[in-house]
């Protein structure tokens, strides 16, 4: 398997085989994180540039280190300080980054499709940090990461997602890449925010929490994006909770080694308690570590792609 | 790809191993502090038949790590067919240790100099040593092995092609020519 993408801008492209290859190559990476040096020479010279027209701690953080434990230059550009105020447009701003010698652009934008568009433009790599309702490929790679890291396997596990999947990125990320390496996947949601004909994407659609949570090996509880309602869609928090929100008491009649994700921010009292996020069953800061192997894993991969694409045009 | 000649055994190949196992105790003088680290793919595999000999010689057991040096290359942008990145694994502090470099084939040196850099981003060993089972000349840095099993005089048009049970099936070392 040889990974030829210059980008990476959502998992619904990928083969069964390319994901496979990141899911190994981030394995390897993770060991680079428990040494005392915690860093490879592998892109030496490069130059990152996180580019985000969304606030973003922990994905840009993340990449950020992923990008350092592999020794490149990172730059960080945040929009509200750049020349995007003063009217400058995504693909202005993109061809000028490639003009300063960048190597990789990881980009976040609040439109659908703004990745695949910059890359389109541009001949250095660029990775979708998330864009719109659309996808975050390297989110979704962390999730089924872990999975496999504490389950073994991905192939015949039942996950369900619950939460807002109509403006979900995370959700639809973890559809594509869930289904192509053999879960099954259940989503769960209050009606409206649940899309149409989302069953296209092989997945089982449910509005019992209970139900869903029956037979799940894992359970990954996205954030009630509140931000992102603009049509009133959206249930009142509490009763979100009440009907919705993953509680011990829900759990008990779950499967013994069920696994809870969540993509993080935590909204504690709305769609988990506390009491869950912190328990037993809460891989969520383990999913924080592996997000590192797995930036690591894509940066390496794209950065090669690249060269081959390169090579093959001079 | 023509077999050109067959340079050793598997007989051969274990009696080098074996002397190379004495040479490393010897010089030692013992087993204190010593470890063994081979270099991935085949350099791990030696670096293991290497620590089962020296346990039989001095009854000590010898740990044994391995290095993955992809991320180390000073080729990764040159070469034709993308490497696969595995792991490092090494799960003994290696600082203060005498730790023996394997690897299977000494050629440019290269695979030795990202070897070096990988090893001591892990730790500060008190010294490295290195073990090759072949050394075929050409060298293009000022690098050279401790401990080697044969020495074979190519010409750069020929690879050499370590072969081993646990990979390959069999145990030989042969001679092939590129073109």
């Amino acid at each position: 398997m040889v990974w030829t993408r210059k980008d990476l801008l959502g998992l619904e492209e990928l083969s069964t085989e390319e994901l496979e290859l990141i899911l190994a190559t981030a394995d390897s990476f993770k060991e680079v994180s428990t040494r005392e040096i915690k860093k490879v020479p592998a892109l030496r010279g490069k130059t990152v540039v996180n580019l985000f027209y969304e606030p973003s701690t922990r994905t840009r953080v993340s990449f950020e280190i992923a990008a350092k434990r592999l020794s490149a230059d990172v730059i960080n550009i945040a929009t509200e300080s750049s020349s995007v105020q003063k009217g400058e447009t995504l693909i202005d701003t993109g061809t000028n980054i490639q003009a300063l010698k960048a190597d990789i652009i990881v980009v976040r934008h609040n439109y659908s499709g703004a990745a695949a568009m910059l890359a389109r433009h541009l001949n250095i790599s660029v990775v979708n940090a998330g864009d719109g309702w659309h996808e975050h490929p390297t989110q979704a790679l962390l999730d089924i990461f872990t999975l496999k890291e504490k389950l073994g396997r991905l192939a015949g596990l039942k996950v369900t997602i619950v939460g807002d999947i109509a403006h979900s990125r995370v959700a639809r990320s973890n559809i594509w890449g869930l289904t192509k390496l053999g879960a099954r996947v259940t989503v769960c949601a209050p009606g409206m925010l649940i899309p149409v004909a989302i069953e296209k994407m092989g997945v089982s659609v449910t509005h019992d929490i209970d139900e869903a949570l029956s037979d799940a090996d894992a359970v990954n509880v996205l954030r009630m994006q509140f931000e992102r309602d603009t049509q009133g869609a959206f249930p009142r928090q509490l009763e979100y909770f009440k009907n919705f929100g993953i509680t011990q008491e829900r759990l008990s009649k779950a499967k013994k080694n069920i696994i809870i994700m969540h993509p993080g921010p935590l909204n504690r009292g709305i769609e988990i308690s506390s009491e869950v996020a912190d328990g037993a069953h809460s891989v969520i800061l383990e999913q924080v570590t592996n997000g590192i192997a797995v930036r690591m894993a894509v940066l390496f991969l794209v950065s090669q792609g690249h060269d081959k694409q390169y090579e093959t045009t001079n | 790809m023509k077999e050109k000649a067959k340079i050793l055994d598997k007989d051969a190949l274990n009696r080098s191993l074996l002397r190379i196992a004495h040479e490393i105790v010897e010089k030692n003088r013992g087993t204190e502090q010593l470890c063994l680290v081979g270099i991935r793919n085949r350099g791990a595999y030696l670096a293991r038949r290497i620590a089962e000999c020296i346990s039989k010689i001095d009854n000590a057991n010898i740990p044994v790590g391995i290095l993955d040096i992809t991320l180390y290359r000073d080729d990764l942008t040159l070469i034709a067919a993308q490497p696969v990145v595995h792991k490092t694994e090494i799960d003994f502090d290696i600082t203060d240790k005498n730790i023996v470099l394997v690897d299977d084939v000494l050629y440019t040196g290269r695979t030795i100099r990202a070897s070096l850099d990988a090893l001591i981003d892990l730790g500060r060993p008190k010294s490295i040593q290195l073990a090759v089972l072949v050394d075929r000349g050409h060298r293009e840095l000022p690098i050279r092995a401790d401990y080697v099993g044969k020495n074979i005089p190519t010409s750069q048009q020929e690879t050499v092609e370590v072969r081993l049970f646990e990979v390959d099936g069999l145990d030989e070392v042969v001679i092939v020519d590129k073109a």
